[in-house]
């Protein structure tokens, strides 16, 4: 699966099938201080992302990095 | 996991209210914490004007947003800090929003004001950006809406941006800095106008959150001066303790703003006085923001 990054903008390929705090674990990203989207909409921590899902995670912090 | 209030699917989840909230239910907790705000701490109310400082980012838009949606009357005045892209792209964000909900924006340049953009500043003082930037925008702030009658300006700061300034000053036992960090601060000189801060009940992730679902375009990018900045590394701080104990934010600080604040206000009342250069006010006799206008004439 596909995940974009911001500051700078950057898009990476990790391993699907599994929840987004996995992801983000494997990421060393606090869930914290993002948003995930997927498409349009938010999701939350334990939902399962496939492989073939692309999430964004935003950062919320005012020049903050993600 | 399922939203708190209808049980449909939650698009985010709060862990410090232990919650999760679909996005019609989220935005419904949003505003009732931005109502709770203004009337726990009487910032204004609905025959007023407010003038609303708006960035071009999530959190002062996002307030703009509920505060229009409330009916409240109110305006954005957006300060042009003259930072290259960042400026450009910034102010087309706010003049979008102002257009499409038909709202009153001004627009003041700091440069024509204090004599050059922020940029030019940051050399010219050899000050850190942040802080020659902050000192302009609050004068500036107060200024306009003197000039235009606002009683009040509403800022957007959150609930992040409030426990990373308590934590700097409080590292720094800054004794001075603490009585003045407030969700409302009243007028105390008839040419000081009100400020208050609408979104200190809701932390960052929320605000971003919130303009999110209303759709609000905001810039995502960071100020090229913001990298590195000391605020940044203390919201760092405090999101990692947060992560191992949720609530750690907010417990900081509203047990600040309950328990501990009372303590550090001082007992003797400053005297403000109105500076003789420009006449906004001041403790001394001329006011640091004319200082640093004669600083950077000095420097160019």
């Amino acid at each position: 699966m596909k995940v974009i990054l911001r500051n700078p903008r950057r898009e990476i390929d990790v391993t699907g099938g599994r929840r987004v705090k996995d992801v983000l674990r494997e990421l060393d990203i606090l869930p914290e201080t993002v948003l995930v989207i997927r498409g349009d909409t938010m999701i939350t921590a334990d939902q399962v992302v496939g492989p073939d899902d692309v999430i964004e995670l935003r950062p919320v912090m005012s020049g903050g990095r993600a | 996991m399922k939203c708190r209030k209808c049980g449909g699917t939650a698009v985010l989840e709060l862990r410090r209210h232990n919650a999760a909230f679909c996005e019609t239910d989220f935005v419904e907790f949003f505003r009732n914490q931005v109502r709770e705000a203004i009337r726990r701490h009487r910032m204004f109310d609905r025959d007023e004007r407010v003038l609303v400082a708006v960035s071009g980012g999530k959190d002062s838009l996002a307030l703009w947003d509920v505060l229009l949606d409330e009916g409240y009357r109110a305006s954005g005045l957006y300060l042009d800090l003259g930072i290259f892209d960042y400026s450009v792209e910034s102010r087309a964000k706010c003049e979008t929003f102002a257009a499409a909900r038909h709202a009153e924006l001004l627009v003041v340049s700091v440069a024509e004001t204090v004599g050059a953009p922020v940029p030019v500043i940051k050399e010219a003082t050899r000050r850190p950006p942040c802080s020659g930037c902050g000192l302009s925008k609050r004068y500036l702030m107060n200024r306009a809406a003197l000039e235009h009658e606002f009683p009040v300006v509403a800022t957007g700061h959150n609930l992040d941006d409030e426990a990373a300034t308590l934590f700097g000053s409080v590292m720094h036992w800054q004794t001075d800095a603490l009585p003045r960090q407030s969700p409302a601060l009243a007028s105390t000189h008839p040419k000081l106008v009100r400020r208050v801060k609408p979104l200190y009940r809701l932390s960052e992730r929320e605000t971003a959150a919130f303009a999110f679902v209303r759709k609000i375009d905001y810039i995502v990018e960071e100020c090229p001066f913001a990298k590195g900045a000391t605020s940044i590394q203390h919201k760092e701080i405090l999101n990692r303790m947060e992560d191992a104990s949720p609530g750690a934010k907010h417990n900081f600080l509203f047990g600040f703003l309950e328990k501990a604040r009372p303590a550090f206000e001082r007992a003797e009342a400053v005297t403000l006085n109105e500076c003789a250069r420009c006449g906004q006010v001041t403790t001394g006799t001329v006011c640091a923001f004319c200082k640093l206008s004669d600083q950077v004439k000095r420097a160019r």
